[in-house]
C-alpha cells in the first residue's frame, strides 16, 4: 500500500455511488439481440439491413461509452475486474463462436453476416464487462496507482 | 489527489459469530467445465450433422431442464431460502451457487442453439411458414429472458460467490443479491411458462 496515511480516505464499497456500467451494458446488449430478432425474423429473405446496423452502431457507441466510463472508476479493483472480466470473456467467446459457427454452417453470407458477426462481438465483450463490473465494485482495494 | 482506500465496512454485517463456518469452494467449479466441455463438442456434432433426433434432443432436454429449474428456483427454493438465517442461506449459497454458474449456460446455449437449428430443419424459422408468428414471438421472449438472465441474474450470482469468498462476508449484501437471483429466476421462470405454451403449440400443429 503506497498511501500516505495523512491522506488516505477510507471509502465503504457497499455504499458508495457509481456510474451507471451495468445498465449501460444490459442497455447494449438489449440492443444488438433487438437486432438479431429483427434479422432472424425475416428469414429467408434479406430484410432492410439499416434498421439492425442502426441498432448495432447505438450498441457500439453504448459499449464503448461504457469501457470509458469504466476506465474513469477511480479507487477500483483492477485486478479482480480484469481476473473476471479475462475468463468472462473466454467462456462469451466460445458462445459467441458457437452461434457464429450456426451462422456460417446455415450459410449467411454478406452484409447479413457482418452484422450478426459484429453483433456477436458487442455482446460477447458486453457481458464479460458487466459481470467484471459487478464482481469488482464490491472488492476492497488500495490507493490507486501513482500517474 | 488524495489516496483512497476502498475498504468494506468497518462493521458489515457479517455471518455471526459461531455460525457454522462456510465451507470451501470454487467459484466456478472445475471439474464440472469437461462435463460442459464433451455436452458442447456433443451440441456441435448434432448441428453440423444436421440429424433431426439429435437436435430434437438438446433442444427437448436442455430447455426442460433450463424451464424446470427456472421454475423451481424462483417458486420453491427461494421462498424456502428467504426464511432462512443468513448463515443457512450463505451456506447453501456456497454449494448451490458454483454449480448454477456452470449449468444454466450451458443449458442456454444448448436449448437456443439445438433450438434453432431445429427451427431451420422444420422450416418453422421460415418467414412463409404459417406459424411463423409463434417462433418471433418466442425469439422475443427469449431475448427478455436473456436480458434479465445475463444483465440481472448472472451478475448477481457471481457477485454473492465472490462476497462468500471473503473472510468477513456482508450479509446484508448477500442477502440483497439473493433476492434479485431468486426474483429474476421466477421472472424467467413465468416467461418460460410462456415458452412451454408456444413450444407445444409448435410441436402440435
Amino acid at each position: 500500500m503506497t498511501a500516505a496515511p495523512e491522506t488516505e480516505q477510507i471509502v465503504d464499497v457497499y455504499e458508495r455511488r457509481l456510474p451507471p456500467v451495468a445498465e449501460l451494458a444490459v442497455f447494449s446488449m438489449a440492443l444488438v439481440i433487438v437486432s438479431g430478432i429483427y434479422l432472424a425474423a425475416h428469414l429467408p429473405h434479406r430484410p432492410p439491413l439499416a434498421p439492425a446496423e442502426g441498432l448495432l452502431a447505438a450498441a457500439g457507441v453504448l459499449l464503448v461509452a461504457d469501457a470509458v466510463v469504466v476506465s474513469r472508476l477511480s479507487p477500483f479493483n483492477w485486478e479482480v475486474f480484469f481476473r473476471v472480466g479475462g475468463w468472462a470473456l473466454l467462456a462469451y467467446g466460445v458462445i459467441a463462436g458457437m452461434l457464429e459457427f450456426i451462422f456460417v454452417f446455415d450459410h449467411t453470407r454478406g452484409a447479413s453476416l457482418v452484422v450478426f458477426t459484429l453483433s456477436l462481438v458487442v455482446f460477447a465483450i458486453d457481458v464479460p464487462l458487466l459481470l467484471a463490473f459487478s464482481v469488482a465494485r464490491y472488492q476492497e482495494v488500495g490507493p490507486p496507482p501513482r500517474r | 489527489m488524495a489516496d483512497v482506500a476502498l475498504t468494506t465496512s468497518p462493521s458489515p454485517p457479517t455471518a455471526e459469530a459461531g455460525a457454522p463456518p462456510r465451507p470451501a469452494f470454487e467459484i466456478v467449479p472445475l471439474r464440472g467445465l469437461p462435463i460442459v466441455a464433451v455436452v458442447l463438442a456433443c451440441l456441435v456434432a448434432a448441428i453440423a450433422t444436421n440429424r433431426l433426433w439429435a437436435l430434437d434432443f438438446f433442444h427437448v432436454v436442455g430447455g426442460g431442464l433450463w424451464t424446470g429449474i427456472d421454475l423451481f428456483v424462483g417458486f420453491i427454493v427461494g421462498p424456502i431460502l428467504g426464511r432462512l438465517s443468513i448463515p443457512a442461506r450463505m451456506e447453501f449459497s456456497t454449494r448451490f451457487m458454483p454449480k448454477m454458474l456452470l449449468l444454466m449456460p450451458t443449458l442456454v446455449i444448448i436449448t437456443l442453439a439445438a433450438g434453432w437449428q431445429l427451427a431451420r430443419h422444420e422450416g418453422f424459422i421460415l418467414s412463409t411458414h404459417t406459424h411463423h408468428g409463434w417462433v418471433v414471438a418466442s425469439m422475443v421472449i427469449v431475448g427478455v429472458m436473456a436480458v434479465i438472465a445475463l444483465g440481472l441474474l448472472e451478475p448477481a450470482n457471481l457477485a454473492v460467490l465472490f462476497e462468500l469468498k471473503k473472510p468477513r462476508p456482508n450479509g446484508e449484501l448477500i442477502g440483497k443479491l439473493m433476492r434479485r437471483f431468486i426474483y429474476t429466476a421466477g421472472i424467467t421462470g413465468a416467461l418460460q411458462v410462456a415458452t412451454l405454451v408456444i413450444m407445444t403449440r409448435l410441436a402440435t400443429v
